[in-house]
């Protein structure tokens, strides 16, 4: 039983959660392969042969993979999974864009955003916005999976596996990237830092929100996240949503400034070890969560606290 | 250019489901109901597409028990010209329902389908992916804007490093996120309109496709509760804390 992880890049650099999906794959087997598809991609196949755990990495470099759309990807996935018996992605936006996909071709059902593995049918996932934990059993012979990066540690270097080039697949595209506009930033990944500080609609505009928050963020080497408010009100990009439908994190330390807790918010961080509340309404419902909560004005404490570091 | 927007009933957004003693499922008994959030912002779309003329018809399709009759009539109530009911009373999963929406894109032929990214009750984020695979149709998930010409349909997508932009010839696949658009509240005649729209019923059994689950629940259980913390008294207090006790800076 052989169990194949698709690794998510952007042909130059490994995404961290493709750490944490190799974690989960080993929970299954020993014998886990991992495929890069991209173009011009060497230096990521290089990056995944020293990650421990790691039998073979597959490489298919080829310019139909290049931008990463679902549709090559996923013929290309399909036409590996007669070897293996687990499928596994990232559930991330990458991950949840093809696996579908692949799964939809392969006439199996995917298990969506794992946090346990029980046994080699058994998976526990998040449902109701982590308000309840299922545990399913699939019938499926072949399992195509997505995992949830925050729920198993990632694996770590100092091993050297085989690399091997793969054929392609059928490749046609089925759409032309436009254009992308990601955004450039020195910070730690959201999805993977130690440390986030995330700001809500307390902040009151896009200004405030950098300056108040950011230097906060440059202090303690964070991620910035946000509530969908703060997201929907334009104050920050939306790649740093983070709950049931954005981005789920997990750090030491999630420091929370002026939003309330909402469930679909709490979703995303309430497996934080440590969380900070910081907020002028006693009541607020992200009180209930947080170890450490200060009641107070943010564009005092925050500030205060930025100083202080 | 006819479009298609598959709705989901789910429970409400606003209730916080809590797991039944036995652990064999959510209790689900007496809650709210509603159209899935996604699916909303999907229904308004495909209605501002039709608004601006470059839509003719707009058709709502939920697959699930009689109960999702409610789901089409708020679907029309904000503009869907009808509806159909895939009907059944088993769980469908989202694989299964795929197959029944290939089905009935199959019967229909529209140009465009839009749906929810994900239904807020499995937050699967699957359908539309597995059905565009299903259709071999191009697919733009998790969209911020949409624009669509007479034969293609140019997207930007909410990624997890920002945003993309594709191009995808029609028949495509489309779902929505957050900021696409801000659904209408469905006004009291349109309502009433609604319910005089056709709404077409299909047994699921009669579309020839295989809709058992794949997938068995075989618990359902409260996840760990974090204990309640403390508040702190000052920023003074706050750090020593942070540095003497939590031990994390
Ligand atoms: C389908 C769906 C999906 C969703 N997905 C997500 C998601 O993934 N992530 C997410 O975050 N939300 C999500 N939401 C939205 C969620 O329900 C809340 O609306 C949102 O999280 C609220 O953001 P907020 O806490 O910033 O704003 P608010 O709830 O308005 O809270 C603002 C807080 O700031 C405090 N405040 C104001 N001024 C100050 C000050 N000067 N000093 C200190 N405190 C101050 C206030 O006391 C208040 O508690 C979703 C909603 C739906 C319907
Ligand atoms: C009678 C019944 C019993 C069920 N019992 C269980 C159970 O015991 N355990 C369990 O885990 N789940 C149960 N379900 C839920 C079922 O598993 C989910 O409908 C399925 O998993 C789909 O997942 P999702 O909606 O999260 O898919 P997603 O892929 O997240 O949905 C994305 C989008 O697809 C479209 N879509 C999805 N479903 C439908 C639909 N039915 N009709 C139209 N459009 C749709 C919507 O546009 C939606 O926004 C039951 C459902 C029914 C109707």
């Amino acid at each position: 039983m052989a169990v194949l992880v698709l690794a998510e890049h952007d042909n130059k650099s490994l995404k961290a959660a493709t750490l944490n999906t190799i974690a989960a794959a080993i929970k299954l087997s020993g014998d886990v392969d991992v495929l890069v598809a991209g173009e011009g991609c060497a230096e990521v196949a290089a990056r995944v042969a020293a990650l421990q755990g790691v039998k073979r990495v597959l490489v298919v470099d080829n310019a139909a993979y290049g931008d990463q759309a679902a549709e090559p990807l996923a013929k290309l996935v399909v036409s590996l999974a007669a070897n293996y018996s687990h499928l596994l992605g990232p559930s991330s936006s990458y991950g949840k864009n093809t696996m579908p996909r692949v799964a939809a071709l392969l006439d199996v059902a995917q298990i969506s955003d794992i946090v346990g593995v029980v046994s080699e049918d058994t998976f526990v996932r998040p449902i109701y916005a982590g308000n309840a934990l299922a545990t399913v059993v699939s019938s499926d012979a072949k399992k195509v999976i997505t995992v949830r990066s925050t729920a198993f540690d990632p694996v770590a270097d100092g091993a050297s596996a085989a690399v091997e080039n793969a054929a392609a697949a059928d490749a046609a595209k089925k759409s032309d990237l436009v254009g992308r506009e990601l955004t450039k930033s020195e910070r730690p990944e959201l999805g993977a830092a130690k440390v986030v500080v995330s700001g809500g609609r307390g902040l009151g505009s896009g200004e405030s929100f950098k300056s108040i928050m950011e230097p906060l963020a440059d202090k303690l080497g964070a991620a910035i996240g946000a509530s969908r408010a703060a997201v929907d009100a334009g104050f920050v990009s939306n790649d740093c949503q983070v709950g049931q439908t954005g981005k789920i994190v997990a750090p030491q330390l999630y420091i929370a400034v002026g939003m309330s807790g909402a469930i679909q918010h709490l979703a995303g961080m309430k497996d934080s070890k440590v969380i900070v509340a910081i907020n002028k309404d006693p009541d607020a419902p992200i009180f209930q969560v947080a170890d450490y909560g200060l009641v107070a004005d943010l564009f005092e404490a925050v500030p205060q606290l930025t100083a202080s570091l | 250019m006819k479009v298609l927007v598959p709705v989901k009933r789910v429970v409400d957004y606003n209730v916080k489901v809590r797991v039944k003693a036995d652990e064999t499922d959510v209790d689900l008994a007496n809650v709210k109901m509603s159209m899935n959030p996604f699916d909303e912002i999907a229904v308004e779309e495909a209605v501002r597409l039709k608004e601006k003329g470059i839509v003719s018809e707009v058709v709502a399709v939920s697959c699930g028990p009689a109960a999702c009759q409610d789901t089409l009539r708020s679907a029309m109530a904000m503009g869907a010209d009808r509806g159909i009911l895939v009907e059944s009373d088993g769980e469908l999963q989202p694989l299964a329902v795929a197959k029944l929406l290939k089905a009935v894109c199959e019967k229909e032929g529209p140009s465009l389908l839009i749906c929810g990214k994900q239904a807020i009750d499995d937050d699967s984020n699957q359908t539309g992916q597995m059905l565009a695979a299903l259709m071999d149709w191009p697919q733009a998930t998790f969209a911020s804007k949409v624009e669509l010409a007479a034969d293609k349909v140019t997207v930007t997508r909410e990624i997890d490093g920002g945003l993309e932009t594709l191009a995808m010839a029609l028949p495509a696949v489309v779902t929505t996120d957050l900021r696409l658009n801000e659904p209408r509240y469905a006004t009291l005649p349109n309502i009433m309109k609604a319910k005089k729209k056709p709404l077409d019923t299909i047994a699921a059994d009669t579309l020839g496709v295989d809709i058992a689950p794949r997938l068995k629940t075989i618990k359902v259980s409260e996840p760990p509760k974090r204990a309640g913390g403390v508040k702190v008294a000052d920023v003074a207090d706050l750090l020593n804390k942070l540095r003497n006790e939590a031990k994390v800076i």
